[in-house]
């Protein structure tokens, strides 16, 4: 059987700012990143004919597809569960194009999340998350639910303030380096961070991340025709989704092992079909709404076992240079949140050697979704 | 303040706790419990069940303390402690809660520095409906 394997190859990435409020609308937005990733690849709009995104995202196929000139369209897709749809967006495309449903796939995210209401102030709305359970009792927003696992992740394993500051400090010094991130010119200190609000306890300010105004895409081709775009592919090496039985969402409270998360799972089917494993990977591009799912992240993609995944940050291992370089562009902490579709431009930045935060001679990057909803993940590879 | 918008599968447990009731769904078939409710058995896939009265008794699995941004009714209580608390009849059947220093006391009664992970807690019923939680040694 054929498989995923490098069949498909992302050959254009565009983007808009990011910053807390942009003037323009989100169908803008979108439009304008989707046409900055056509023109990065040398592909005209007409020859698309898939599109795949995020079920939160507000401005749907119809309205791009006429606003920027798509051509006749046989595969569209949009995946749930906010940023854990991040990766599959660009696996489904990979898929249909394996497959033959498809040629020229594009997928995007746009969102004024900066500018827009914070989604947990909708009284009405029951978020997809067993609300009946939780909210009454003022566990409002994604921060209180995470910060819950964080709590009993501290106490069963004895990770530290400490731990999830080096991952808001590595976000921060990478953002630093890289203009287009919104903390560009904004360091962070221990003593800041230490000191900074609570959000919810454990987590502080400096362990959410941005709220931002900010539209992404990337065009995905066969690895045929990626031969002949502007810059050098990068290959769609492994790519997988993961809901794990018993699964509850970010109020994961609910089973035996609350602490095992989607990551296990979308890991399992990741490296099955990978030709490397984890101690081969040059750069990482993990998800961080908050910095606590980067070590839970580190520990079910495999990079340290349960419970090391505190002490793996330790001695500037998330930094350049480190074992593990992470979101070299700031990520969602420090370059801009939009549910993590910057990380998989990152990811092509870093394979294509284009990024402001370049590891030398990087081949292999890790690409994830959200963690603690169901997810998903790409091995990227020049 | 927020009230559960209930489903048909977990109205039975707020109609038990307006009642002074901690109830928990348990398959009638195979006996094991299940939290959150739902229509059947992921065990045994029967669609059988029962409330089954637990003794109320547990310990903190683990805590919060919101600050704002918060909902006005929430943060003018702010800081106040969530609790998940394990049951001690059904170890993996985790309740989402406050603990207070008595029945419809305010979220914010009792000093988060009072709360423990693994300290013993007991429900108790607010005039609401909402169940409660309080230390067995205050």
């Amino acid at each position: 059987m054929a498989g995923l394997k490098d069949a498909a190859a992302i050959v254009g990435i565009g983007q808009t700012p990011f910053a807390r409020h942009l003037p323009e609308d989100e169908k803008t937005l979108a439009c304008r990143a989707v046409l900055a990733a056509l023109d990065d690849a040398g592909i005209s709009p007409g020859e698309v004919d898939a599109l795949a995104s995020y079920t939160m995202e507000e401005t749907d196929e119809v309205e791009l597809a006429k606003a920027v000139g798509l051509g006749d369209l046989t595969f569209f897709s949009k995946v749930g569960y906010g940023g854990g749809g991040s990766c599959a967006t660009v696996a489904h495309l990979a898929a249909a194009i394996a497959s033959g449903q498809a040629s020229v796939g594009v997928a995007w995210r746009s969102r004024k999340r900066g500018s827009g209401p914070r989604p947990w102030t909708n009284t009405s709305a029951q978020l997809p998350t067993p609300a009946q359970w939780t909210r009454p009792f003022g566990l409002l927003r994604p921060a209180d639910e995470i910060a819950m696992l964080t709590r009993r992740y501290m106490h069963e394993y004895g990770a530290t303030r400490d731990h999830l500051f080096n991952v808001a400090l590595a976000c921060r010094n990478r953002a630093n380096q890289n203009p287009a991130a919104v903390m560009y010119e904004r360091p962070l200190t221990r003593e800041m961070y230490m000191t900074s609000r609570w959000i919810s306890e454990p987590l502080c300010l400096f362990d959410n991340c941005l709220e931002t105004d900010g539209a992404l895409a990337c065009v995905v081709v066969s690895r045929e025709r990626a031969r002949d775009c502007r810059h050098a592919p990068v290959y769609v090496h492994s790519a997988a989704q993961g809901l794990p039985a018993q699964h509850h969402g970010m109020v994961n409270y609910w089973n035996d092992d609350p602490l095992t998360g989607p990551a296990w799972t979308a890991a399992r089917h990741l490296w099955k079909h990978a030709d490397f494993t984890p101690q081969d990977v040059d750069v990482a591009q993990i998800y961080d709404a908050f910095t606590a799912l980067i070590p839970l992240s580190l520990e079910g993609y495999g990079f340290c076992g349960r419970g090391e995944g505190g002490a793996f940050t330790e001695q500037g291992a998330l930094e350049i240079g480190g074992r593990l370089p992470l979101n070299t562009s700031g990520g969602g902490l420090s370059e801009a949140y939009v549910h993590g579709f910057n990380l998989i431009n990152e990811g092509v930045r870093q394979l294509r050697g284009t990024s402001t935060a370049q590891v030398p001679g990087a081949a292999t990057c890790l690409v994830t979704a959200g963690e603690g909803v169901p997810t998903s993940a790409l091995l990227l590879r020049s | 303040m927020l009230s559960p918008v209930t489903d048909p599968d977990g109205a039975p447990f707020w109609q038990y706790a307006a009642q002074g009731e901690l109830r928990v769904q348990t398959c009638a078939d195979c006996d094991e419990p299940r939290f959150p409710p739902r229509p059947c058995c992921p065990h045994c896939q029967s669609f059988a069940c029962e409330w089954r009265k637990t003794s109320g008794q547990g310990r903190v699995w683990s805590y919060v303390v919101p600050h704002p941004p918060l909902l006005p009714e929430y943060a003018e209580q702010a800081p106040y402690n969530v609790v998940v608390v394990e049951l001690a009849d059904a170890p993996r059947i985790r309740l989402v809660g406050n603990l207070v220093t008595g029945p419809d006391a305010p979220l914010d009664s009792l000093p988060p520095a009072r709360i423990r992970i693994g300290a013993k807690v007991q429900a108790v019923f607010s005039g609401t409906g909402l169940p409660q939680w309080v230390l067995e040694r205050p």
